[in-house]
């Protein structure tokens, strides 16, 4: 049984579905019946093909031990699934849960967790083995606390234990930072303790990948060098790999103690990720932590080498030693080596900070990216700029970020790079730049970053042939060593008053062309078999293209809030339907995390920029049949028209019709052409034309910039004064493309419909009605397939435009259209000419890999042919419920808007909907109470619906507490309930009933469109907290019907392929 | 920016930038895999005749310093990188890796395709090759390099070992050694008397009789570069110590050892160079990652003596790594257990050896 991680959360990513995957794999090969359980949908892992048993039902001890008590497998194995695998491992193995079942755990078993995992037996253990760690103190109360920082002094580093990503963490550098990041660690912890820890901000961290087989041999697979020094978390840091600056004697030195740290905590087989600090002074080390089992550095050190951690992990719990592994990509070669690179690998982190209006965007040990891109180039600077530009951050290389205009005085501008430079933050790389573009002392920059001498010489190189490029007559000379610099054509034509597409061909006059080299393990002392490429500007090229039919998928690009693992999944199954049908596929990504990135996904992997250079070079070379566009998301459709004017074949729905679709204009024309039903609209390029499309269709009107995904920059308006500044933003995003005007909807229905269509065979594949209205973006919504109170005749309706408007656009593919009804009306908010989010969901929902059809679609099969040609609606309910990151911003309101703010999703299964629902929050971490206070405060309009849940969750035996207005409407109606305060009347109020525990369910809906301060403090208050907070009536309701079926206790497990087999 | 050039003997030619010393450099072109340790490479006198490319790109971040030296001075013929550092940053370092080459005469060139030229040797074979900075003419290039002498049935301890004896390791320790200096690494120095060892270093040249009369607990056969067949008159002498007192041979010492057992060595297509070769002890079955550095190789069908074990095996390509003998009291390695540069997993052999000489002496007592 192999535990997944669940739903994608920052810290927590999909690396976690490519370890899971190979494993899984792994397993499968070696004749082992695979159990599964993740509640993730959108994973590959839990297609029904890589296990035997594939359970998609909540990661928790409860659902865990159900799944064993069914399937009784012989062994689990907990490190794949990230900490929450982990966790609930160790919580089973608590619970005796294994030994009641008889089951073994392999590859890191409870204790040599516990050691790793618990700070104080962490410390005893690395003491014992004579390493040095900073000095540290553990706690289990304020009082402790306070005792222990007078002796260790500020600032200092604040470690709950058993959280992931440093999730309640943090360094204090005042005593006020201290009693909050005090409170929040005690509260996060599993275990409620916080390790007090001396503090080494500043020195140098690197992180070793280590392997161990069950005959006790160790290897290293990697080595990571953070370009941002102690302090700011390793998955929000810039980080290189191999280490750059530790000489052989240091990095041996490392590697010593890494061997004997994972022989001392007991990690019998697999994988293990170690995390020192090193002094830049005198070299002192330390270590930081033990991770006993797969994890984010583990992907991307097999990304950057070429060796599957995971894979190898999953045989060596089973017994092999690595000895007897051969290394896939040399063939000849076992895999009991220490993998040596001829290339430097920089990941970026992405963050979405935009997203999060008010929260913090300083960096520190608590991570809060939610996504990363990997370059490969041969040296640091290439690797580096080629990162810059995969983020999609509309950064082309080391860009300049601050305008010296928008400062009056010199001083100004140097106190805004100052201040940039000293906080860490997002965007501390561009200012780094602009420090030494400015003149500033590389020492000062040292100092006030703390980042190695090494890695800001290297960005001075870039900065400083960047004033050569500006300053000199362009040769061919200068332009081959912008490019073997890393430097974009893009970044080259605005450095040189050109265009990017004259760089281009200036590039090919003067005969400088890509070259590709391997991925091989070896620095090629053997010969590689796997074919995975990067480009760099060297003499040699190491590609053979092949003259079978190609096709080329363009993947997604980093992760991030909107456009994350779903998409993917698609390319992912592209590459495997392709494949199947005899296809060379050629996969192009950066994203390191992913599934797609695998070297064995796809017959080629191209780790590259997803931009149109990088991307067009690699077709120059490969010329493929075909490139699939609409399975990315949004980056590689926006990229269609740039690669249909290099003549580049798009298979699949037509550029035109992809353009149809994205064109406000255009789309309107073939509705009213169709005589389908949109909320009225108009699209505005200045604000006088906003004014007037306003006042035409009336307020409150939805504005957005078009060609974004997850909702950016969109917002509900409901006056002319937020108009105003809602366009100024959003001609921020949009570029050069229009803003939309559309009337908003209240109280409306979302459904959203992912459809398959050949140009001549159009089929629903699943229609899917969202619990929360419309209004709350469709990827933050809960939703439920099939439709859970639609009434028929709407269904037909939608329906019916779905296949009418695919059939317009010709569609080839996939097809995703979002509805909005109300009062039996059907308007259409969107059509998205490409695979969308839900795919994965609706897949696995009705049981037929719509990815993959799609796929074969675009190369000309038929879905006659391919036997999918009538909508399943499935016998039993299936609910996607979104999963958010509030947690790692304190303060920032949770309600939900147009805008999307989720990072993942879950999907409940099971019988009818209330079972469904419930599994789905149980999943999402969502823990609704069968008992206990419920909290209620709703707006004037909620306040008659709300009588009916309140009095079912009375009924059940709930005490209820509400504010005085809520008060008022329950007691009319014969409840009980307590008035409390509200937050400025002073305490107790609800804040402290919520810190005190004494409220287990908290149902708020905002007051009004802008959020009174007490109901965000409520609220955020809440999830800090861990209390299950509802914000909207129909949420509320489901909840109930959710709350309901808990108290039966007779929620029972099954596996996806007994649902699929009854269909 | 002064222009370099790099070429091989058979026409393969890559431009570059020079960086270290005016010059030309004549040798064998290897290339070394480990990716930290230039330095204790170019100080490795196994690298005498020997031009190194390194397949790592970026090369001198850390500088150079005055500790992790493996011997006096660098010996490598010329240095061929991707990428140097201008700059260099490490608590420990001294100088920039480009100034310590030039101090130390070393012609060096960066700006090439590294990977390139890896995979050339790789799939032609060790060739030899130049470097100048000064003679940017191929043809002319060609002909001195077409001139120069080969790696086979070369003799080049001569160059590299010591003049006189010298000891290492002073002060009262278990065991006395004497270590035949064919090029040896202060690493094999600081690991024998990290073992317990004082030792005594002596010249290439000396013979068995003198080793004797020195009346060492054991001796040691050292690294060291060139053909191995050509020095049939240290295998003589070695002769005259199998039996007589423990041996311990690393590298060249293992391949004299092999040679002096009746055994024959062959040349490697392209050597084995870097810090991650697995190598299995098959005794234990364990695997040690490992740190190599030679272009011959002993063949163990050669050696017709059955007391003779194989012990140790590269499972890379299965070459012999290690042999011992069922009776007397001698082992060796082909690998590098006194790493520098390189993983530290098969420092144990040094307490092998100790061990050897203390079993040894307490048979001789009975
Ligand atoms: N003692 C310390 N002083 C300064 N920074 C620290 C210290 N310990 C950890 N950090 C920083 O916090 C980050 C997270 O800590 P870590 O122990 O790795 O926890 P996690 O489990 O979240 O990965 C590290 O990557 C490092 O940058
Ligand atoms: N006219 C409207 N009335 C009400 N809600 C709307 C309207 N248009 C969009 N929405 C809401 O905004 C969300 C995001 O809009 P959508 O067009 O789907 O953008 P995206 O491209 O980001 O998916 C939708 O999921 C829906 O909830
Ligand atoms: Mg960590
Ligand atoms: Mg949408």
């Amino acid at each position: 049984m192999i535990i997944g991680s669940g739903p994608i959360i920052i810290s927590q990513g999909c690396e976690f579905d490519y370890s899971g995957t190979q494993a899984c794999k792994a397993l499968k090969e070696e004749g082992y019946k695979v159990v599964l359980v993740n509640s993730n949908p959108a994973t590959i892992m839990t297609d029904p093909e890589f296990a035997d048993a594939t359970y998609i039902e909540p990661v928790t001890p409860e659902f865990v031990e159900k799944i064993i008590a069914k399937e009784r497998p012989d062994a689990l194995l907990p490190t794949m699934g990230g900490q929450t695998g982990l966790n609930v491992a160790v919580a089973i193995a608590k619970k005796g849960v294994l030994k009641k079942y008889g089951v073994e755990m392999i590859g890191a078993d409870r204790r040599a967790i516990e050691k790793a995992e618990d700070r104080h037996l962490f410390k005893k253990a690395m003491l014992k083995i004579g390493l040095d760690l900073p000095r540290s103190s553990n706690v289990k109360s304020k009082a402790g606390a306070r005792k222990a920082v007078a002796s260790l002094g500020l600032p200092i580093v604040i470690r709950p234990s058993f959280t992931l990503g440093g999730t309640g963490g943090g360094i204090a550098f005042n005593m006020q930072e201290f009693e909050d990041l005090i409170s929040r660690g005690l509260e996060c912890s599993m275990i409620h303790e916080v390790l007090l820890e001396e503090s080494v901000i500043g020195w140098k961290e690197f992180e070793l990948e280590v392997m161990r087989d069950r005959k006790d041999n160790v290897i290293i697979i990697c080595s990571i060098e953070n370009f941002d020094p102690m302090g700011v978390h390793t998955g929000d840091s810039i980080t290189v790999a191999p280490a750059q600056t530790l000489t052989d004697v240091e990095y041996q030195n490392m590697r010593d103690a890494a061997i004997r740290a994972i022989r001392e905590i007991g990690v019998d087989t697999g994988g293990c990720n170690v995390q020192f600090a090193i002094n830049p002074k005198n070299g002192r080390m330390v270590i930081i932590e033990i991770n006993p089992r797969v994890s984010r550095s583990s992907a991307l050190a097999s990304k950057a080498t070429g060796f599957p951690i995971a894979k190898i992990a999953a045989k060596l719990a089973v017994g092999y030693t690595l000895d007897e592994i051969p290394n896939d990509i040399t063939k000849e070669t076992p895999a009991s080596f220490e993998p040596v690179i001829d290339y430097c690998v920089v990941k970026i982190p992405r963050f979405t900070f935009e997203k999060f209006p008010g929260a913090d965007p300083r960096l520190g040990t608590s991570m809060k990216s939610v996504g990363e891109a990997m370059a490969i180039g041969r040296t640091f600077k290439e690797a580096l700029q080629k990162g810059l530009r995969s983020l999609e951050i509309k950064k082309s290389g080391l860009d300049s970020v601050v305008r010296e205009k928008d400062f009056d005085t010199r001083e100004h501008l140097m106190e805004h790079i100052t201040q940039k430079l000293e906080t860490p933050n997002d965007v501390r790389i561009f200012y780094i730049g602009d420090a030494l573009r400015q003149g500033m002392p590389l020492e000062q920059i040292q100092s006030l970053t703390a980042i190695d001498a090494w890695f800001l010489e290297n960005i001075r190189d870039i900065v400083d042939f960047e004033a050569i490029l500006k300053n000199s007559k362009m040769t061919k000379e200068l332009l081959r060593r912008a490019k073997e610099l890393g430097f974009s054509d893009k970044q080259i034509a605005g450095l040189t008053n050109s265009t990017e597409d004259e760089i281009t061909s200036l590039r090919s006059a003067s005969g400088i062309v890509t070259t590709y080299k391997l991925v091989d393990t070896c620095a090629a002392e053997f010969e590689a078999y796997t074919p995975y490429f990067y480009s760099t500007y060297e003499t040699e090229d190491e590609v053979r293209v092949s003259d079978k039919k190609k096709v080329m998928i363009l993947g997604g690009g980093p992760n991030r809030i909107g456009q994350g693992i779903e998409f993917d999944y698609c390319c992912v199954h592209a590459s495997f339907a392709l494949k199947e049908i005899g296809c060379e596929t050629i996969m192009v990504n950066c994203n390191p995390e992913t599934v797609s990135t695998d070297y064995d996904t796809s017959d080629k992997l191209y780790f590259e920029p997803m931009t149109k250079e990088d991307v067009l070079n690699i077709i120059s070379k490969e010329k493929p049949w075909g490139v699939i566009v609409q399975l990315g998301g949004q980056t590689p459709l926006n990229l269609t028209l740039s690669l249909q004017k290099a003549g580049v074949n798009i298979i699949g729905t037509s550029p035109e019709s992809i353009d149809i679709a994205e064109d406000r204009e255009k789309f309107k024309n073939m509705l009213d052409k169709l005589k389908l039903r949109q909320p009225p609209n108009g699209t505005a390029r200045t604000f006088d034309e906003a004014k007037a499309v306003a006042s035409r269709i009336g307020y409150p009107v939805l504005v957005r910039p078009s060609y974004v995904l997850g909702g950016r920059a969109m917002e509900i308006v409901y006056d002319e004064d937020t108009l105003e500044k809602f366009i100024v933003e959003a001609s921020k995003v949009s570029g050069e493309h229009p803003i939309l005007i559309d009337k908003f909807l209240e109280d409306a229905i979302e459904v959203d419909v992912d459809m398959i269509a050949d140009g001549e065979t159009f089929v629903v594949a699943g229609i899917l009605e969202h619990i929360e209205e419309a209004g709350i973006h469709s990827g933050d919504s809960a939703m439920v397939l099939p439709p859970y109170s639609l009434g028929e005749s709407v269904i037909d309706k939608i329906r019916q435009a779905t296949v009418a408007m695919a059939k317009e656009l010709k569609v080839v593919g996939l097809m995703n259209v979002q509805y909005a009804v109300r009062d039996n009306k059907v308007y259409i908010l969107e059509v998205n000419p490409r695979a969308s989010r839900t795919v994965p969901f609706v897949s696995k929902a009705i049981g037929v890999p719509l990815a993959k059809l799609a796929a074969k679609v675009m190369a000309g099969m038929k879905l006659k042919d391919l036997g999918f040609t009538k909508e399943i609606i499935p016998e039993y309910s299936s609910v996607k419920e979104s999963v958010f990151p509030f947690n790692r911003f304190p303060g920032v309101d949770i309600m939900l808007g147009p805008e999307m703010k989720s990072t993942g999703e879950v999907m409940g299964i099971d019988e009818d909907f209330g079972r469904a629902y419930i599994k789905s929050q149980l999943a999402a971490g969502q823990n609704l109470p069968v008992k206990g206070n419920v909290f209620i405060s709703v707006r004037d309009k909620d306040k008659r619906s709300i009588i009916f849940i309140a009095k079912r969750l009375f009924d059940l035996g709930f005490g209820v507490v509400a504010t005085g207005g809520t008060a008022k409407a329950l007691k009319k109606s014969g409840m009980e309930v307590r008035t409390l305060k509200k937050v400025y009347e002073g305490g107790p109020n609800i804040l402290d009933y919520i810190k005190d525990g004494k409220i287990n369910l908290i149902i708020n809906t905002p007051s009004g469109r802008i959020p009174r301060e007490d109901e965000v403090k409520i609220r955020s208050t809440a999830i800090m907290h861990g209390v299950p907070c509802i914000t909207t009536i129909s949420g509320a309701q489901a909840s109930v019907n959710g709350i309901e079926v808990l108290l039966k206790k007779d929620l029972d497990v099954k596996s996806l392929q007994a649902y699929h087999s009854r269909k | 920016m002064k222009k370099a050039i790099l070429l091989l003997e058979d026409g393969f030619m890559l431009e570059g930038v020079s960086f270290g010393a005016e010059g030309e450099a004549l040798g064998e072109v290897v290339f070394n895999t480990s990716m930290t340790g230039y330095q204790e490479i170019l100080t490795d006198p196994s690298y005498k005749g020997q031009i190194v490319t390194m397949t790592y790109p970026l090369i001198g971040n850390y500088g150079a310093n005055d500790e992790d030296l493996e011997s006096a001075r660098p010996w490598v013929e010329g240095f061929v990188v991707k990428e140097r550092s201008r700059v260099y940053s490490n608590w420990r370092g001294r100088w920039p890796l480009a100034d310590y080459l030039a101090k130390h005469k070393i012609v060096a060139i960066e700006g090439v395709d590294t990977r390139a030229l890896t995979r050339r040797l790789r799939l032609s074979g060790a060739m030899r090759g130049i470097v100048s900075t000064l003679d940017l003419d191929k043809e002319s290039l060609l002909a001195k390099c077409l001139a120069s002498p080969g790696m086979i049935g070369r003799d080049l301890i001569k160059e590299v070992t010591c003049s006189y004896p010298y000891e290492w390791g002073a002060g009262k320790k278990e065991f006395s050694v004497v270590a035949f200096d064919f090029g040896i690494k202060y690493n094999s120095l600081r690991s024998l008397v990290k073992a317990g060892c004082c030792v005594k270093i002596v010249p290439a040249t000396t013979t068995a009789k003198d080793v004797l009369a020195l009346k060492p607990d054991g001796v040691f056969l050292s690294n060291g570069p060139g053909d191995p067949a050509a020095l049939s008159y240290v295998v003589d002498e070695i002769k005259g110590l199998i039996g007589r007192l423990p041996l311990f041979g690393i590298c060249l010492g293992h391949q004299l050892l092999a040679c002096a057992l009746g055994g024959k060595t062959y040349k490697l297509k392209y050597g084995h160079h870097g810090g991650n070769h697995p190598v299995m002890d098959l005794e234990t079955k364990k695997v040690e990652i490992t740190a190599q550095n030679h272009g011959f190789c002993v063949d163990m069908d050669s050696i017709k003596d059955k007391s003779v074990k194989l012990t140790h095996v590269n499972l890379y390509d299965k070459t012999t790594e290690g042999i011992r003998h069922k009776k007397l009291p001698l082992f060796c390695v082909q690998y590098h257990p006194e790493a520098g540069p390189g993983p530290h997993d098969a420092g144990y052999l040094f307490g092998r050896f100790t061990d050897m000489m203390r079993s040894h002496a307490k048979k001789k007592r009975h």
